[in-house]
């Protein structure tokens, strides 16, 4: 016995299968292939990298393989300053993003002045390269804003991720790309979503993203399930990393009404002067704090410059 | 015990051994993610309960909670059902024994390690398809591949001249679970990113829910109760018109998920009239189901299969009226992102299908076993905190998405919001507690079942028999 008597029902269900398929997969794809990067979708995708969720040259999502958002004062050719620029500083060995490997995922017009004038092809990842984004005089989006091109600086002007490292303080060096991976690895999008509705919502939490504003980003952790405020606009109602730091380390000690966890464990081991960090002691003077029993809550430690939260409090500030 | 027969002939394993395996393995899987849920439920009810460790943080524990039950329980339920439905409706023998044992222990393993995994936080950072794609790969050749496959063959080896309306569903939806799995996780092999990313992301969770889960549970309901009351289906027509319309109308509306993304606006339009014609399939399979309850209502009563299938058909009525209603734009526009869409998830996966599932694993373990249910006052115990439990955390849950929506249209500061909603945390936590002690109830009461149940002589239904204790 087979399918045999079911021949026209078989046929059926694949016709109607194969058509929901192609409505739903097929047709959008011309349209999201259509899509043109904007600034922001450049500047996300330069800031994250190739990948932030997991990736095989970062099982187990500890930030590896990501870029770092550099602001230049200095030429670093020339250590002459000038006016201050955003690069994005793929140190050698660091994936490319999507958009510099597969430039058409920069949409129509971004892509050949990427290509022509800001030389992304030449980029290697085994050398590392050094891109900035620049603003054309061509006015061709639908919004005519003029369109934004990645330009390659490695290339163009010489600059190596070295140099650039080198004259940059570190304060004007942002982990924000591994941030994004401590974002997607600590479930931060289980509770705050990236994505501001098309409601009155945006009045509070700034304005919904725009077509053009995802390309080569991934993954884009929209979010879908909100118990804390929305972040995509975080960095430009609050930018100050002290508050961030207490936060983190106890959301209670800013907001005492607030349900979301300590993420004190991503301090690490030592804070910034390399001491060894006494959670055990921290927590029980905090509980006699909130018995009443102490006045002031005990000192946040402050950071270590390499340690996860300093990563992931880069990631919040640089979402403007 | 099982396990003996791995390596076993074919023809020298037990009939049923996959099934039952199948079937503790779902009941396991089922108090895992349910204390879980309980767990998490507790952290956002009280923030400061166990705190400060990586591996017991809420964004660490969440998607575990959700992918055990959905991987675990509920398609290892739906598992079960096939591995002894679709050999009894083609007058038959499950196809292959072996494989269905090898596929229940490769499922453990890889859902074992991949939640381990993902607990570690090694995820695509996709919701609903956070499994880094090595493991999605393993998910399809170990899991829903092998398991296709033996539902596929046993329909083609039937005895049966035609094929039965619940075995349509298994054949097409184990077929339509390959599909999507492997579509729906093309941006992790292929390096999709941006708006693709995101929209074949929830594609993938709208096609997972609404042509695995949905059609699934419901052709356990299309097999019980006739089973059981001994009507024959209301109407088989009305059956065709359910399964044609899931597979036309249930598969095309992914992109109501992302009303608020920058999606084409004629994909989110076209989603959006799919979405509301949900509706009719809903409403052919809840008829139907009803119809044929026809002169047996008193079972809805006396009998625990028939009330867990009844009950999980009366849910799907106000599931369905959500689901093709609140993703219209004007209604998405309030509640989107909200606990009412928690709540939402919860009445599907919870009650709706959870219920059917529940049925079909306590009719099949009691006819495989040939083993009565030990205990009937533990059974109804099971029933009562899982309908008290489930509908505690459901209403609790809308309560705090109407207060969220109102919160989020009003401009209300968003910590005035968290405020508000602090008790229906504490009670969503009591509700998935109960839930959690249910399943416990449960687990001794199948365990004792098989140990100490009253043995149902040969030619005679479970239900036929009088209960002991």
């Amino acid at each position: 016995m087979n399918f045999r008597e079911y021949k026209v029902g078989s046929r059926a269900f694949g016709l109607a299968f194969g058509l929901s398929m192609s409505i739903t997969l097929f047709f959008p794809s011309f349209d999201l292939a259509a899509s043109i990067s904007s600034e922001v979708g450049l500047d996300k995708q330069l800031t994250s990298g190739w990948d932030s969720g997991w990736q095989i040259a970062d099982p187990f999502l500890n930030g590896l393989n990501k870029p770092l958002k550099v602001l230049v004062r200095k030429d670093p050719k020339s250590g002459e300053p000038m006016e201050p620029v955003y690069a994005y500083v793929y140190p050698a060995g660091t994936s490319l993003p999507n958009g510099v490997t597969h430039t058409a995922n920069l949409g129509k017009g971004v892509e050949e002045l990427s290509v022509k004038q800001g030389r992304i092809t030449e980029a290697k990842k085994e050398n590392g390269a050094v891109f900035l984004i620049k603003k054309s005089d061509q006015l061709l989006t639908f919004e005519d804003k003029p369109l934004s091109y990645v330009e390659n600086a490695t290339a163009t002007k010489g600059w190596t991720p070295d140099e650039v490292l080198k004259q940059a303080a570190d304060s004007d060096i942002l982990h924000a790309g591994s941030g994004k991976t401590m974002f997607v690895r600590e479930g931060c999008w289980w509770c705050h979503t990236l994505l501001p509705e098309q409601t009155q919502d945006w009045q509070v939490f700034g304005a919904p993203p725009m077509l053009g504003d995802f390309n080569g980003e991934s993954p884009t952790a929209f979010g879908s399930d909100r118990k804390g405020p929305d972040l995509l606009h975080v960095g430009s109602r609050n930018a100050s990393r002290e508050w961030m730091m207490l936060h983190f380390f106890n959301p209670r000690l800013v907001q005492p009404h607030s349900i979301m966890p300590r993420f004190d464990y991503l301090w690490g081991e030592v804070d910034a002067d390399g001491k060894k960090i006494d959670f055990k002691k921290w927590r029980s003077e905090y509980d006699e704090y909130r018995e009443g029993k102490i006045t002031t809550p005990p000192d946040v430690p402050m950071y270590a410059k390499d340690s996860e939260i300093r990563n992931l409090i880069d990631f919040v500030v640089n979402l403007k | 015990m099982i396990l003996k027969y791995l390596f076993a002939k074919n023809e020298a394993i037990p009939v049923g051994s996959a099934a039952i395996f199948f079937g503790f393995s779902a009941i396991v899987w089922f108090m895992i993610g349910t204390g879980l849920g309980s767990f998490n439920a507790a952290k956002l009810a009280f923030p400061d309960f166990v705190t400060g460790t990586e591996m017991f943080a809420f964004g660490h524990m969440r998607q575990v909670h959700v992918l055990a039950v959905i991987f675990g329980w509920i398609s290892m339920a739906f598992a079960m059902a096939m591995m002894y439905i679709t050999p009894i409706l083609g007058n038959t023998r499950l196809w292959s024994e072996k494989l269905g044992l090898w596929n229940c222990m490769m499922w453990n393993i890889c859902l074992a390690l991949g939640l381990s995994l993902m607990w570690m936080g090694v995820t695509s950072g996709r919701e609903y398809s956070d499994f880094p794609w090595p493991l999605d790969l393993a998910v399809a050749a170990f899991i829903s591949i092998p398991l296709a496959v033996n539902v596929w063959m046993t329909i083609i080896k039937r005895r049966t001249q035609g094929i039965y309306t619940t075995n349509w569903f298994f054949a097409a939806s184990t077929f339509m679970l390959i599909i999507v799995f492997l579509v729906g996780n093309l941006p992790e092999y292929f390096h999709l990113t941006g708006l693709t990313e995101a929209y074949m992301t929830w594609w993938f969770a709208h096609n997972v829910l609404g042509l695995w889960i949905t059609p699934v549970a419901a052709a356990i309901a299309y097999y019980v109760i006739p089973k059981v009351t001994g009507n024959p289906l209301y109407s088989h027509r009305i059956g065709h018109l359910h399964f044609w319309s899931i597979v036309v109308f249930y598969s095309t509306p992914a992109a109501h998920h992302l009303m608020s993304a920058p999606l084409p606006e004629w994909l989110k339009s076209f989603a959006s009239v799919e979405g509301v014609l949900i509706l009719v399939p809903a409403i052919a399979f809840v008829s139907n189901i009803l119809l044929t309850m026809q002169g047996k209502w008193n079972m809805f009563v006396e009998n625990l299969e028939i009330r867990f299938t009844v009950v999980g058909v009366l849910l799907a009525i106000p599931l369905n009226m959500q689901g093709g209603f609140q993703q219209t734009r004007s209604i998405n526009w309030y509640i989107h992102g909200t606990g009412w869409m928690v709540a939402h998830a919860h009445l599907a996966l919870l009650g709706f299908s959870t219920f059917l599932e529940a049925a079909a694993v306590y009719l099949g373990l009691q006819t495989l076993m040939k083993r009565k249910l030990y205990s009937l006052t533990l059974g109804n115990l099971h029933f009562w905190l899982l309908l008290i439990g489930f509908s505690t955390y459901w209403i609790s849950m809308t309560i705090a998405g109407l207060i969220q929506g109102a919160g989020k249209i009003y401009e209300v500061p968003y910590i005035d919001v968290v405020i508000a909603e602090h008790p229906y945390m504490i009670a969503r936590w009591l509700g998935g507690t109960m839930v959690f002690s249910s399943t416990i109830l449960w687990l001794y009461n199948m365990w004792m079942t098989a140990r100490e149940g009253t043995v149902i002589p040969a030619g005679r239904m479970p239900h036929e028999l009088a209960y002991e204790r």
